[in-house]
């Protein structure tokens, strides 16, 4: 079949059964629109590429399926850069296709012309700068494959404009064979051996769940697992949902924004089970204390993690969903009772700390959360902006399944969670999908409002205002004596006016009193809609 | 701290380098020395790579350039069972006064004069980074004009070799 550049990467993207792609034109990526208009794939024109890259994230992140987000070169691409990052810091599987300008003027600094295979190597799985018109087939192929297998990430295809009207003899490899890069899926049955040993030993063992759980859909082996040992289970931030919040045995999220208990079973354990995470800063800052008390046990696909930040008894690599399988087959109940009484009573010692919610003048956003959990149902979503939105989220929120809790964890991109709930919406049809957010994230894409009115996606927009960058006032106060500097974000719009002008319904709210009548409305159509939620200021984090 | 020579076996293309470079770079890992060309097989470059770390460090670099998906394969090599060399161009002050001594060190480090003038004298030597330096030190003397060196290129001694597909050894 002979076919131009751009007609090849659209029946390429056909044969990905890519559903979906995100994006925003521009003159170097102009063959591939204009190809695109003979597609059945629809696209979401954003309103700045962040938003396609994001909403992206969001598609690939409820639906396990890869991410699609195209841009034009220069100032297209370069704004992608932040959701890509993202995205590998996440372990996200995104293609992201960016139009480059003719193979002839690269590098004479022409036009709309940046290095972005250059600008992005550090933070993507992979990248290519497509050459030959012959090769686009295979680079396609190997960047979806790259993307989705092994620890996902996002791949950048970059393609000049001359690639995608020149034409080649269409064939679609059925296979990869990339030399450099085999993933390792089995675990060695003799260190999955010594897991079953170290546990049958382990006095007080804790596993600690991260996003690998969640992108292995590992979460039924994890509970089976749980349900069988008995072991506690913390998580990070993005292992949130791997197993249900409310599981007797989930002590919830570790680290300096998480849970007491869950701190404490980490750091009193006598065995450490690392899964799919990769002990960041946030999660665990002094490893040494921990390996003073606890044998460490680390399951991984990506070996580079093994060690890398805190010193490792028993490596595993592999799929955590099929070392996990091989585990429970041979894994005894445990009896650690005393273990567990020592947790519960740390737990019931140190509860969520639910303040007052009879104050008139303000909206609790925990006590909001704790509502809007009993109305949504287990296969709802929540996304999350950054900020204390997002730990207020993690911590009282009742996420019942994997994917149904989506945050930028590791690298903390304001602005990610409302294109990612415009993918995730796309992803999930029916479903309801709410993102939480603060007046500050909300601001850094509320653009994408656009987005949402012109594609009729019935997103819920949920703002805790305290007209403040709460979380770094926060900082200020707690660590800079109360010195704010440029948090106050006094004068914004009027969100629900602003709401108005985009045809979205909206609501402002600003007592405890509201909160339920207001949660139920919102939730009660598919439309787009958005609670404004007056915040006290001094609402702490935790 | 220890220095330790790594031979990656990577894809021969465009952008291969910066990817390697890079990565030592954002990882705030020390490169002693990169040397790089193409294999037996075209599609292959190999780089010899020597690294500053201790074990922790080489560990990290060996995973991390494992992850690149343009890198075949890695391996370290046991520097009592490989053979290492770097090559040297030294150009050094030579005046009709000090040229006799010049060549005798030159001819003492079978080294070769490779370029000669009124006033400077250019040496090639090839050996191990030790080697290099010595004939080096016993330059310095006569002044030192400048001096390019390749980084040190590495290979396993007897049956070994690195090869992208079979085993390391046969």
């Amino acid at each position: 079949m002979r076919l131009t550049g751009a007609k090849a990467i659209i029946k390429a993207l056909e044969m990905e059964n890519v559903e979906v792609m995100f994006g925003y034109p521009g003159a170097a990526i102009c063959p591939f629109y204009d190809a695109l208009l003979d597609s059945g794939i629809r696209h979401i024109l954003t309103r700045n590429e962040q938003g396609a890259v994001h909403a992206a994230s969001g598609y690939a992140r409820v639906t396990g399926k890869t991410g699609v987000c195209v841009a034009t070169s220069g100032p297209g691409a370069t704004n992608l850069i932040t959701g890509i990052a993202t995205a590998y810091m996440d372990s996200i599987p995104v293609v992201a296709i960016t139009g480059q300008v003719s193979s002839e003027l690269i590098g004479k600094d022409v036009f709309q012309e940046a290095d972005i295979t250059g600008a992005t190597a550090p933070f993507c799985k992979h990248n290519y700068l497509v050459k030959n018109v012959k090769d686009l087939p295979r680079i396609i192929k190997e960047a979806f494959h790259i993307a989705s297998t092994g620890r996902p990430g996002p791949v950048v295809i970059d393609i000049p404009v001359d690639v995608q009207n020149r034409e080649l003899d269409f064939i679609y490899p059925d296979k990869v064979d990339i030399k450099g890069y085999k993933p390792t899926y089995k675990g060695h049955a003799q260190q999955i051996k010594r897991v079953a040993e170290a546990l049958e030993n382990a006095k007080a063992p804790v596993i600690c769940a991260g996003g690998g759980v969640v992108n292995a859909n590992a979460s039924g082996e994890l509970l089976e697992l749980v349900n069988k040992s008995g072991i506690p289970v913390v998580t990070t931030m993005m292992g949130i949902g791997s197993l249900p919040s409310k599981h007797k045995l989930n002590l919830g999220m570790l680290g300096s924004h998480g849970l007491y208990a869950a701190n404490y079973a980490v750091h009193n354990a006598d065995l450490l089970i690392i899964m799919g995470a990769r002990v960041g800063d946030r999660a665990i800052a002094a490893t040494n204390k921990i390996t003073e008390k606890a044998k460490i046990i680390h399951i991984d696909i990506d070996p580079a993690e093994i060690g890398k930040n805190i010193e490792v008894t028993v490596p595993v690599v592999g799929d955590v969903k099929l070392i996990l399988k091989d585990l429970i087959d041979i894994i005894k109940p445990l009896t650690i009772d005393n273990w567990l009484d020592t947790i519960n009573k740390v737990k019931s010692e140190h509860p969520l700390k639910n303040r007052d919610y009879t104050d008139s003048n303000t909206v609790n956003p925990k006590y909001l959360l704790t509502v809007l959990s009993e109305l949504t149902g287990e296969d709802s979503i929540i996304t999350t902006e950054v900020g204390q939105n997002q730990i207020w989220s993690a911590n009282y929120y009742n996420v019942r399944k994997a994917r149904k809790f989506i945050t930028s964890g590791g690298m903390g991109t304001m602005g990610y969670g409302l294109p990612a709930a415009m993918g995730a919406k796309i992803g999930v049809g029916k479903e309801k999908v709410i993102v939480i957010g603060g007046d500050g994230s909300f601001q850094m894409s509320m653009q994408e409002m656009g987005t949402i009115k012109q594609n009729k996606l019935g997103v819920k927009i949920i703002i805790f205002n305290n007209s403040r960058l709460g979380m770094v006032r926060e900082i200020q106060k707690v660590r800079y004596c109360g010195r704010y500097s440029q948090v106050l974000l006094d004068e914004n719009p009027d969100f629900v006016k602003l709401a108005e002008a985009y045809s979205f319904r909206g609501e402002r709210i600003s007592t405890n009193a509201d909160v339920k009548d207001a949660l139920a409305r919102m939730l009660s159509d598919d439309e787009p809609y958005l609670l404004e939620c007056i915040v006290d200021p001094e609402e702490p984090t935790l | 701290m220890a220095k330790h020579t790594l031979s990656v076996l990577v894809e021969n293309h465009p952008g291969v380098l910066s990817r390697v470079a890079g990565l030592f770079s954002r990882r705030g890992f020390n490169i002693d020395s990169l040397a790089v060309g193409v294999t037996e097989n075209p599609e292959v470059s190999r780089m010899t790579i020597v690294v500053d770390g201790d074990d922790y460090i080489v560990e990290q670099v060996s995973k991390q350039l494992n992850k690149l998906i343009d890198v075949i394969k890695i391996k370290q090599l046991d520097k009592n069972d490989s053979v290492s060399r770097e090559l040297a161009l030294i150009k050094v002050n030579a005046t009709a006064a000090t040229r006799g001594e010049i060549i005798q060190i030159v001819e003492i480090f079978r080294a070769k004069i490779v370029d000669v003038s009124k006033n400077t004298l250019t040496i090639e030597i090839s050996g191990g980074t030790d080697k290099v330096a010595a004939l080096e030190d016993m330059l310095k003397q006569f002044g030192i004009k400048e001096i390019v060196r390749t980084g040190t290129i590495a290979i396993e001694r007897g049956n070994k070799y690195i090869k992208v597909t079979n085993n390391d050894e046969e």
